[in-house]
């Protein structure tokens, strides 16, 4: 038997790492292991709960630079149990900023696709930085913490690049920090996660709006908890110090309803609403319209990336991103080509066996005319032949999302 | 009835000229959560080490090898819509082929259990 791994580091594009890893998935401790972008696995960033997931005998490998827990005991069990009672997902390895300064369009909101300055206060906002080719450098959510203050958050990949590229584009004199190291964050997802969370900080967590957040105390710690996630379930991203996160990870694990998940369960939950996973499905030479994402872009004032976008608009889009359905249970993956009457007509970004569909599913970028619901798809991959349909997304309807 | 093992993880229980294969336990452990099998057609002739079938799971797609050439009499197809069979039972009821062993002296190379026990612990 030989297998190829699907590397989850996201910098190696998927690339295959059985020449690296054997059949093994990377585990802690196994210093050999590299994965084909070159991380030595300690080279990699831990997150303050490494020690808890080592406990729990997961499963770790390199994602975003980081050493991260990809499955504690199935990837399947995890993704159902977030689907019908809560999981707990570390999330340490995100970015958080804080800035302070002018919001408007001569500040930051002139670097990100949306306005900032018209997020009601304790409300979040989900869009873009982008380059001046209108290409995705990040997709973020924006926190209105103050009247002249904001949180972003953006991925572990990126979040040093966006960093630097936030703060040559912010005025003189305006207040940005990066506070990934001193902030830990916490996803706990599903369709129980309200009242898990009530129990622990009071029936303030119950007025949280979808895309809202609140300052509450948790064990002691002040906390952010935003009702966010990547997972198409009711649900909540905590931020808290690091030097508490681990006390409240054993807390939440100590409830009967909530079990740790890892990146992979995370994976097929994102996949199954059809969200987007930047460096797969997003990247720097895709631009919002062609990942059907405009809703996210305000066109209404100045920002970088938008005369590309209205000439891109303008002129046509030559590919656009669709989300299929495989006929069987086979799997797309990433890099697999699209056909559709024998030409090739575009590339899988993203794929998986979707447990709630029990059938392959995937998204991925083809000629307009190809990404029509309805349109019959063949993915190919070294012989192997799959017969595809476009689909509107979600795949999943049945989700507690807006419970 | 004796059972082997070869170094990519496939084992063979042989009974009379007949051989049923699978994927070790180990190799089940690492793949995760199996979620698509593919077997081949009954009368397929396959050689040693040609692949006989595909196992995907969440995060890999793998081939499985034949152990000894010979033709595949029999599929357990309970895999194709129940693949978490193999992950429940890996060397019983997630057997995968009958082969009718058309090659026996290449059992030579095969490992037995303790063999191939101590390769897996090598592994780790």
């Amino acid at each position: 038997m030989a297998a190829s791994l699907f590397c989850f580091c996201r910098s190696c594009n998927y690339s295959d790492i059985s020449a690296h890893a054997g059949i093994l998935i990377p585990a802690a401790g196994h210093r050999r292991i590299t994965c084909a972008s070159g991380y030595a696995m300690n080279d990699l960033k831990q997150t303050p709960l490494i020690g808890e997931h080592q406990h729990l005998k997961a499963r770790l490998a390199p994602f975003g630079g980081w050493l991260m827990p990809i499955q504690y005991e199935s990837i399947l069990a995890e993704h159902r149990w977030c689907r019908k009672s809560a999981a707990l997902f570390d999330t340490c390895h995100m970015g958080e900023f804080a800035f302070k300064g002018d919001l408007g369009e001569s500040g930051l909101g002139r670097l990100l696709s949306f306005r900032t300055d018209t997020i009601a206060s304790g409300r979040c906002r989900y869009g873009f930085l982008l380059n001046c080719q209108g290409g995705i450098l990040d997709d973020l959510t924006v926190y209105r913490t103050a009247p002249d203050g904001v949180m972003l958050v953006v991925n572990a990949a990126t979040a040093e690049k966006d960093f630097s590229v936030l703060r040559a584009g912010l005025p003189d004199g305006a207040l940005f920090e990066d506070l990934t190291p001193e902030t830990a964050k916490l996803d706990l997802q599903g369709p129980l996660s309200r009242e898990v969370l009530a129990g622990l900080c009071g029936s303030g967590v119950e007025e949280i709006p979808f895309f809202g957040f609140r300052r509450l105390e948790l064990l002691g710690a002040e906390a952010v908890v935003s009702r966010t996630g990547y997972t198409g379930e009711l649900g909540y991203e905590i931020y808290l110090p690091a030097d508490r996160v681990a006390e409240l990870w054993r807390t939440l694990l100590r409830d009967e309803r909530v079990r740790p998940a890892g990146l992979g369960a995370r994976d097929l939950l994102r996949l199954e609403m059809g969200y987007s996973l930047y460096g797969n499905d997003l990247d720097e030479a895709t631009t919002p319209l062609e990942a059907g994402l405009e809703r996210f872009v305000d066109f209404t004032r100045e920002f970088v990336g938008r005369e590309a976008l209205l000439w891109q608009r303008e002129g046509g889009l030559r590919r656009l991103k669709a989300a299929f359905r495989v006929a069987s249970r086979r799997a797309p993956r990433h890099g697999y080509q699209i056909f559709s009457h024998g030409n090739e007509v575009g590339r899988v970004t993203s794929g998986a066996f979707s447990p709630v569909l029990e059938s392959g599913i995937g998204l991925g970028y083809v000629t307009p005319e190809h990404a029509v619901p309805g349109t019959s798809l063949e993915i190919r991959h070294e012989g192997v032949s799959m017969e595809a349909t476009v689909v509107e997304l979600p795949f999943y309807r049945e989700g507690s999302l807006r419970n | 009835m004796d059972v082997y093992f070869t170094r990519e993880h496939e084992w063979i229980r042989i009974e009379g000229g007949v051989g049923t294969v699978g994927i070790s336990a180990y190799a089940v452990e690492q793949l995760g959560d199996i979620t698509f099998v593919e077997l081949p057609k009954p009368g397929k002739e396959v050689a040693r080490s040609e692949v006989l079938c595909v196992v995907e799971s969440v995060k890999a797609a793998s081939d499985v090898y034949a152990p000894l050439s010979g033709w595949v009499k029999d599929v357990n197809s309970a895999l194709e819509s129940a693949p978490e069979i193999l992950n429940q039972s890996p060397e019983e009821e997630g057997w995968m082929v009958r082969l009718e062993i058309s090659g026996p002296d290449e059992a030579r190379d095969l490992l037995t259990r303790p063999e191939y026990d101590e390769y897996v612990r090598g592994l780790e």
